[in-house]
């Protein structure tokens, strides 16, 4: 183990998921932390969504992109990852960049200093987000891993992706559980939707078809404060 | 205040035109008093509020100042300008509004008046609409929605400078309501834009009149009043409570005991009404019904969940005296005479007195005939209520109710709709607003910060001012930023919020739905329930057994599943909690040996026994029973103050337990007692004054317990999505789509969520609070119980059940816990996978 100690008491042998050979952490918080490359993966930041409906005329509260970052701040502090990877949608439109209050634009770059930081680009934003560091690409390989916003039609092994904002539901004893989820099948990982105001989108729903092989597909469903690993069959649409 | 009929006589001659008196005699009528009485108060410039029972004449009456008036004004000349509507009626059922336009149209047309009568609603198509505003009838029939979608327009004081009335039908059920705010607030505009404008309220009988009259006049001056003609007496109506042959159950709200009880009066009767309490049981009354029903009776279902072509053709039906039973919930209740109805039932306890009056005034709406009801108590503690609320009726109580201070998101959508129609100067709105009953307490900076929040959100940071909705501009006038907000304003209107509800359409069994289109759509069933489902699952709905196929998009559909298992529709609204006048009463009978003796003998039985094996509660004191079985604990409390509070007292005392250390396991709730079952021994810790019952009931509890369990509670964030929604927040349509509640882009949980921990203070949060106070978590009548039984808690620590917490033992486990979905489910789920699979199972 090569991490340091306050990482490792963050990470139990059994909460780690095996993607194509490589070991990550699901945390309940919504984002993939790989130890062994010290990569953090978020998906779906949707910064900025509050003032692109203001907009449009639905003022709500704009605090969206702040709630966000207080988030995103809280996961970097725990891991310190060399890597960030923000998997697209980072903002959702082409205008958040530019539309971001200056307060949150010095806190998301004092978040990206002393780490490689990359911008995937998403459907909501295609190009790279003005004025900001970091490198903004298509998708990106490391390892035996491909980094891209939208799961590719063909399955591919080790493709980390987001797009779809995974959700899973259960029902027990007449009762309903929906949380956000990771989607995964052991070869590709669906990232839940990190954004305060994302919403999200059934695993079981048309979108997600051919994307898994369902005798493995796993939802890493989010509680408060740990992971709960529901196997496909549990799963119910809706 | 009735006066003589000779009196009358003469009176009539001086009031009434000369064609009126002659209409009258040709019918062999004369004009009941009361109805002279309101036009010669109207004549004389008043407004008046008219309260009488059903069949007194109160549609008449309400019409005759306008009648007279109309009949005796010159008539319009070719070339003089056309004449805005003379009279506006407001009715809070669109059903109501068409009934009446046929009810006024026959007297109209018999007499001889040059007056033209039209209904505005929402089906009303889009080229009347038009016509109506080129050359407005002289009576406009319609909604509270459709008021402010008028007001909203730009040519409102053009269409509504000549009104003289505006009668206000049904006025006690409106005015409970947000929908009463949005309608307060609607008529302060109309009188700005009128100063003489004169109204006339109808109403069922009120516990507190002077809330009505205050509501009906503007107040400023405050505290002024309509004046006031009350109709007395109509028959006694004969009610009786089934003595059922059958053992009447502890507990369950079905009353499928008394099936065959019913059928039987049924067949006695030309036309029944069964009226019940929910959805569920309507669906479940109407099933057992049919089972019983050998003669193949025409019996049919009425409730609000069921299509509207549906809906239509059983009213129909009604009117036509084709049926010989309705079962029906509330969407029956108000004012609308259908047919010979000549025997109300009602299933279920009425959880009102007001309500139960209401009910039965259907039967026989002739005032001078008694009206006949038999009460169908679902199990013993209804029993009790049923017999409360007999004895109510005859004393005549009331229980409307208390009126609340009006909402801030209703205010908020009225600034916009103001601003839509013409630009305004904030001194003066506020000015307008304060003469509305239900904001005359407003202050100023509370109004300013609506305005502020209709504008730009009005968020402590300062990010939204480019997109505001509204802008001030230099000549000191609030003005609609651009026409895009008042197009999206009237697609929002109004303060009816529908529960997220799927369209039920028919399929070919296991089809799916994907392959066909589907058959007939049945009606609507809410989101929450059919997530329950799994394909196979069979539910009542419509009066059929249905099988569940499936959801796509917004339909669920569904084959017919012959048979009768089903599970039954778990509705979430429609349940009424217990009125705090019948709580009151049910306590005094319990306290009161003598009263039993009016009850069936099981049931005074019972109570024996509770007296023999526990103690009964005396009227005003809170009896506590603690006692162990199996391995637990349990603590029932009976405060009678209905499902909501005791709901809310379950949550907040099973934290205080919890910090005891009485390690609380859960909590169930009726609209009778509490019971709460834990590890620890709650009987020996109170005994121990560990903590006493006195501490652990103290109003505190209100304090920052409720802060704290209110923040995370779904209670909060289902009414914020109510207040989110009719402020304006978020759209409930958007120009070109109409969005069911799933699609709503932003989930108002999230906005709620980030608001919350960001401006906490903001004003939709504070009348989010406000709401949930008074709403889903009776605050307010929790408090009362606190406060009323202050050393008067009598415990009673039990070996074992007594015979009174029978009932609620038995809802232990049936009762979903509501919404809180907890991450227990989860972690079930999750050990069952690891059982199977073993840990570590995702190692590769």
């Amino acid at each position: 183990m090569n991490f340091s100690l306050a990482r490792a008491s963050l990470i139990a042998e059994a909460d780690l998921v095996g993607i194509a050979g490589e070991r990550a952490v699901c945390d309940p918080r919504g984002v993939l932390y790989f130890p062994d490359l010290r990569l953090l993966a978020v998906s779906d930041l949707h910064l900025e969504k509050g003032s692109s409906f203001a907009r449009r005329g639905a003022l709500i509260p704009p605090y969206d992109t702040g709630a966000t970052l207080l988030r995103l701040q809280a996961v970097i502090a725990d891991y310190q990852p060399s890597i960030v990877i923000s998997l697209g949608d980072s903002f959702h439109d082409g205008g958040g960049a530019g539309r971001m209050h200056q307060s949150f634009r010095e806190q998301l770059e004092a978040l990206m200093v002393g780490r490689d930081w990359f911008w995937v680009a998403g459907n909501h934003d295609p190009d790279a987000p003005a004025d900001l560091p970091g490198e903004t690409v298509r998708e990106l390989a490391i390892g035996s891993l491909l980094f891209r916003h939208e799961p590719s039609k063909v399955r591919l092994e080790g493709e980390i992706s987001g797009h779809l904002h995974p959700c899973a539901r259960i029902v027990q004893q007449g009762r309903s559980v929906r949380r956000r989820c990771f989607a995964g099948d052991g070869g590709r990982m669906i990232m839940p939707a990190f954004g305060a105001y994302t919403g999200s989108l059934n695993v079981l729903d048309r979108a997600y078809a051919g994307l898994f092989r369902h005798e493995t597909l796993m939802a890493y469903m989010l509680g408060a404060a740990r992971i709960f690993a529901i196997s496909g069959s549990m799963l119910r649409p809706g | 205040m009735t006066e003589q009929p000779r009196l009358a006589k003469q009176h009539a001659a001086v009031l009434l035109p000369e064609p009126f008196i002659k209409w009258f005699g040709e019918k062999g009528w004369s004009p009941r008093a009361h109805q002279l009485e309101l036009l010669a108060k109207a004549q004389a410039g008043q407004s008046v509020l008219l309260i009488a029972p059903t069949g007194a004449g109160k549609t008449l009456a309400g019409f005759l100042p306008s009648l007279t008036e109309l009949a005796n004004r010159p008539r319009r000349k070719a070339g003089m300008a056309r004449r805005g509507i003379h009279t506006l009626y407001i009715s809070p059922l669109k059903a109501l509004a068409v009934d009446i336009e046929r009810n006024l149209g026959k007297p109209v047309e018999e007499i001889g008046l040059p007056v033209t009568i039209e209904t505005r609603t929402g089906d009303t198509p889009s080229h009347k609409r038009q016509r109506q505003k080129l050359a407005p009838p002289d009576i406009l029939l319609t909604t509270p929605e459709q008021l402010a979608l008028l007001i909203a327009a730009g040519d409102a004081r053009r269409f509504f400078e000549d009104l003289r009335y505006v009668v206000l039908d049904e006025l006690h059920s409106l005015v409970t309501s947000k929908r009463g705010h949005l309608l307060a607030l609607g008529l302060a505009r109309l009188r700005s834009i009128v100063p003489g404008l004169q109204t006339i309220g109808l109403s069922a009988t009120v516990a507190e009149p002077d809330e009505l009259r205050r509501w009906l006049v503007s107040q400023n001056p405050p505290g002024d009043m309509a004046d006031l003609i009350v109709v007395t007496g109509g028959a006694k109506p004969e009610i009786s409570i089934l003595d059922s042959e059958e053992r009447v159950p502890w507990a369950g709200h079905s009353a499928r005991y008394a099936t065959p009880e019913i059928y039987r009066e049924i067949k006695r009767h030309k036309t029944t009404l069964l009226f019940v309490n929910t959805r569920s049981q309507a669906e479940l009354l109407f099933q057992e019904l049919w089972r019983v029903n050998e003669d193949t009776l025409p019996i049919a279902l009425h409730h609000g969940s069921l299509d509207v072509g549906q809906r239509r053709r059983v009213e129909k039906a009604m009117g036509e005296n084709a049926l010989r039973a309705i079962v029906a919930t509330s969407t029956l209740d108000l004012g609308i005479d259908w047919g010979d109805v000549d025997l109300v039932v009602h299933v279920g306890a009425p959880k009102g007195a007001s309500r139960l009056a209401q009910r039965i005034g259907r039967a026989n709406h002739r005032m001078d005939e008694p009206s006949k009801a038999i009460l169908i108590p679902a199990n013993r503690f209804e029993v009790l209520e049923c017999r409360a609320a007999l004895d109510a009726n005859y004393l005549g109580a009331q229980d409307t109710p208390p009126l609340v201070d009006g909402g801030l998101d209703v205010l908020a959508q009225h600034v916009l709709g103001c601003a839509c129609g013409a630009p305004f100067r904030a001194d003066d709105l506020f000015e307008e607003v304060l003469t509305a009953a239900p904001y005359a307490s407003l202050d100023r900076p509370t109004f300013d910060r609506v305005i502020d929040f209709v504008a730009t959100g009005g968020y402590a940071l300062k990010n939204y001012e480019r997109y505001a909705r509204i802008r001030l501009t230099k000549d000191g006038m609030w003005r609609v930023s651009n026409p895009r907000v008042a197009q999206q304003y009237r697609l929002n209107v109004g303060t009816i919020i529908e529960v997220p509800a799927l369209n039920v359409r028919y399929v070919k069994a296991g089809s799916k739905g994907s392959a066909t289109r589907g058959g007939a759509v049945l009606g609507k069933i809410e989101e929450a329930f059919l997530e329950t489902l799994t394909h196979g699952d069979t539910f009542m709905f419509a009066g059929k057994v249905l099988r569940f196929e499936g959801i796509r998009e917004n339909e669920c559909f569904v084959s017919n599943a012959p048979g009768s298992d089903a599970k039954v529709p778990y509705y979430g609204g429609g349940k009424f909690p217990l009125s705090t006048y019948l709580a009151e009463q049910v306590r005094a009978m319990l306290d009161d040996p003598q009263r039993w003796k009016k009850l069936p003998e099981q049931v005074s039985d019972w109570l024996r026994y509770q007296a023999d094996k526990s103690v009964l509660p005396k009227r005003d004191d809170l009896l506590i029973e603690t006692f162990p079985r199996g391995n637990r604990h349990y603590l029932v409390a009976y405060p009678f103050e209905g499902r909501l509070a005791h709901q809310t007292l379950g949550m907040l005392l099973t934290r205080r337990l919890d910090r005891a250390g009485a390690r609380p396991l859960g909590f169930v709730a009726t609209d009778y007692a509490l019971a709460i079952w834990s590890l620890g021994d709650m009987g020996a810790m109170f005994k121990a004054r560990k903590p006493s019952l006195g501490t652990l009931f103290d109003q505190d509890m209100l304090g920052d317990d409720l802060e704290a369990w209110l923040a995370d509670s779904w209670l909060l964030k289902r009414t914020f999505r109510n207040c989110a929604l009719i402020s304006g927040l978020i759209e409930k349509r958007h120009p070109g789509q109409e969005k069911s509640g799933r699609q709503v882009t932003v989930s108002t949980d999230l906005i709620y969520d980030v608001l919350r921990s960001h401006e906490p203070d903001h004003i939709l949060l504070q009348a989010t609070r406000a709401d949930a106070a008074t709403g889903l978590l009776d605050v307010s009548r929790l408090a009362d119980m606190l406060s009323r039984i202050k050393g008067r808690i009598v415990h009673k620590a039990l070996e074992q059940i007594s015979p009174l917490a029978v009932p609620i033992m038995l809802e232990i486990g049936k009762m979903p816990v509501n919404g809180e979905a907890d991450e227990t489910l989860l972690m079930d789920a999750a050990t069952l996978v690891e059982e199977a699979m073993g840990p570590g199972m995702v190692e590769e």
